[in-house]
């Protein structure tokens, strides 16, 4: 196991509610992902797969087991591994540049070369041209491609996105997915990517891990083996998307790992 | 343009009825003035000051030691309402502890507390600056408890993954992100506090615009007294003015318009 970088170890995530009663959202979930893989956590709403994530993220502290990074157990969130949430979380005060460089601030970059950082991943995520202008000025697309070039920034080893593109029109998705798959490549990143978009994940994920109410946990995992760019017309595409289908209409099944 | 046009209209209307009023119902101009007698006393107040007054400043001067007053009363509400607010929005135990004392202190009228503060600091300045900064602190400080508390989750999260300090949270993203709320409170609390400021100086002091009050009415002088009132009201209006241009200003930085 020594090429794993993200490592779930026996993970357990519990909740007291109100009334003092334990309520388990993961059991013992154990998940090994390589470096520059991107995985998919796929899943109804409520089952756990933004819980798993907050936890490897360092935004949710394990009841049980235990999640390492690079060998190092998570204990808060580091600049290392950067979340890029939903509503994006950009700082509306600040304009996109400024926004941009805010990772950098804390590593102390000097200012010039902080601009420069900046502005070369506000060109990746292609929004050459908007750096002075504050975020209420952009549409949800282009301030998610924002909240990306800020984590870029700052270099992370790992990204996780929770449900990054869930606010998002179908087009202006695609085109998102279609954008953090170059730039996924071209800067081998980590990724740990939340949608409960059967299509996205077939779409963008290596492995695919299915995650549900009744195992409090993994359902299922599924290796998706298409190389190059991915047609979402093909047949490679619809037959791994329909075996994705299959597995959610099983109910009451146990666990199973899906290879195709 | 149009709202100076509106502005100016509706002031004339008001003017138009007001000396309409007077006119027709034959009232004692000595008791209830008319607009041309407020006329006159603004000319005399403004020039000589008012005839027989206690104190021989003009309205000018009247009008600098409120001012002086009220920059440093509010000044220093804004000051420690924002601080103490933010602190203690984000100690949020301390603020438990403290704000139970709070809510006791603020139904009371800061004019209330006059009595006492004369007592202390005497008849001058300090009253009434201690009367404005009471009217302002409350409203401030509660408001940016509030606007500290109401920041969206994700500015935190996102603080935390970059590894802010403490401080540089306070700096970069708490203070900033509680601003456009804080700002808001600001302007309602410039209203009180500039309301608070004739009270204060109507006991504690022997000038200023409370103080012409006091004595235009203890000379019988309505004319003056009415010159005094649409004063305030002007210099109010004009105070909210200004605030209300900062707050478009930061607002429109926000992208909030």
């Amino acid at each position: 196991m020594d090429d794993m970088f993200i490592d779930f170890e026996n993970v357990t995530v519990s909740y007291k509610d109100r009334s003092g009663n334990e309520n388990i959202v993961l059991e013992n979930v154990n998940l090994s992902i390589k470096k520059g893989e991107f995985i998919c956590l796929l899943g109804p709403s409520g089952c756990g797969k933004s819980t798993l994530l907050n936890a490897a993220a360092g935004f949710e502290k394990v009841s049980k087991g235990i999640v390492k990074i690079d060998g190092k157990a998570v204990e808060k969130p580091s600049l290392k591994y950067i979340t890029i949430f939903q509503n994006y979380g950009l700082f509306p005060w600040r304009t996109v540049i400024k926004n941009v460089e805010l990772g950098l601030e804390k590593m102390k970059v000097p200012k010039e070369e902080r601009e420069k950082t900046a502005m070369k991943n506000i060109e990746l995520v292609g929004l050459s041209g908007s750096e002075h202008k504050h975020p209420a000025e952009l549409s949800g697309g282009m301030k998610q491609r924002v909240s990306i070039a800020r984590a870029l920034a700052a270099n992370p080893d790992v990204l996780f996105m929770d449900e990054p593109f869930g606010a998002l029109d179908a087009i202006t998705r695609m085109k998102l997915q279609d954008d953090i798959l170059r730039i996924c490549r071209e800067e081998n990143k980590t990724i740990l990517f939340v949608t409960h978009d059967i299509e996205e994940a077939v779409y963008l994920a290596d492995r695919i891990v299915i995650l549900d109410n009744a195992n409090r946990g993994i359902k299922s995992i599924v290796n998706i083996n298409m190389s190059g760019d991915r047609d979402r017309t093909s047949d490679d595409f619809l037959a791994a998307r329909d075996k994705v289908f299959d597995i959610f209409k099983m109910k009451h099944e146990n666990r199973i790992e899906y290879y195709i | 343009m149009k709202k100076i046009f509106y502005v100016i209209i509706s002031f004339s209307v008001l003017a138009a009825i007001w000396q309409l009023a007077v006119t027709v119902s034959g009232v004692n101009r000595a008791l209830f003035p008319g607009p041309a007698e407020t006329v006159a006393a603004f000319g005399e107040l403004l020039t000589t000051g008012l005839k027989g007054s206690s104190s021989a400043l003009n309205l000018w001067q009247h009008i600098g030691f409120s001012m002086y007053r009220f920059i440093i009363g509010y000044g220093l509400a804004i000051i420690c309402g924002v601080a103490g607010g933010i602190a203690l929005g984000i100690f949020s135990k301390a603020f438990a502890f403290v704000n139970p004392i709070i809510q006791l202190i603020r139904p009371i009228a800061p004019v209330a507390w006059l009595p006492f503060i004369v007592l202390i600091f005497g008849i001058g300045d300090i009253p009434a600056m201690v009367i404005i900064f009471i009217a302002g602190f409350f409203p401030i400080l509660l408001s940016s408890v509030s606007a500290v508390n109401s920041i969206d989750n994700t500015y935190i999260k996102v603080a935390s993954n970059f590894e802010l300090t403490k401080w540089e949270n306070v700096t970069k993203v708490i203070f900033p992100a509680s601003f456009p709320q804080i700002m808001n409170s600001l302007r309602l609390a410039l209203g009180t506090s500039w309301i608070f400021l004739v009270s204060g100086e109507m006991v504690g002091s022997q000038s200023g615009l409370g103080f012409l009050i006091m004595d235009a009415k203890n000379a019988v002088r309505m004319d003056a007294l009415m010159a005094v009132i649409i004063t305030i009201g002007v210099i109010g209006f004009i105070l909210d003015y200004i605030i209300r241009s900062i707050e478009r200003k930061v607002s429109k930085n926000y992208g909030i318009r």
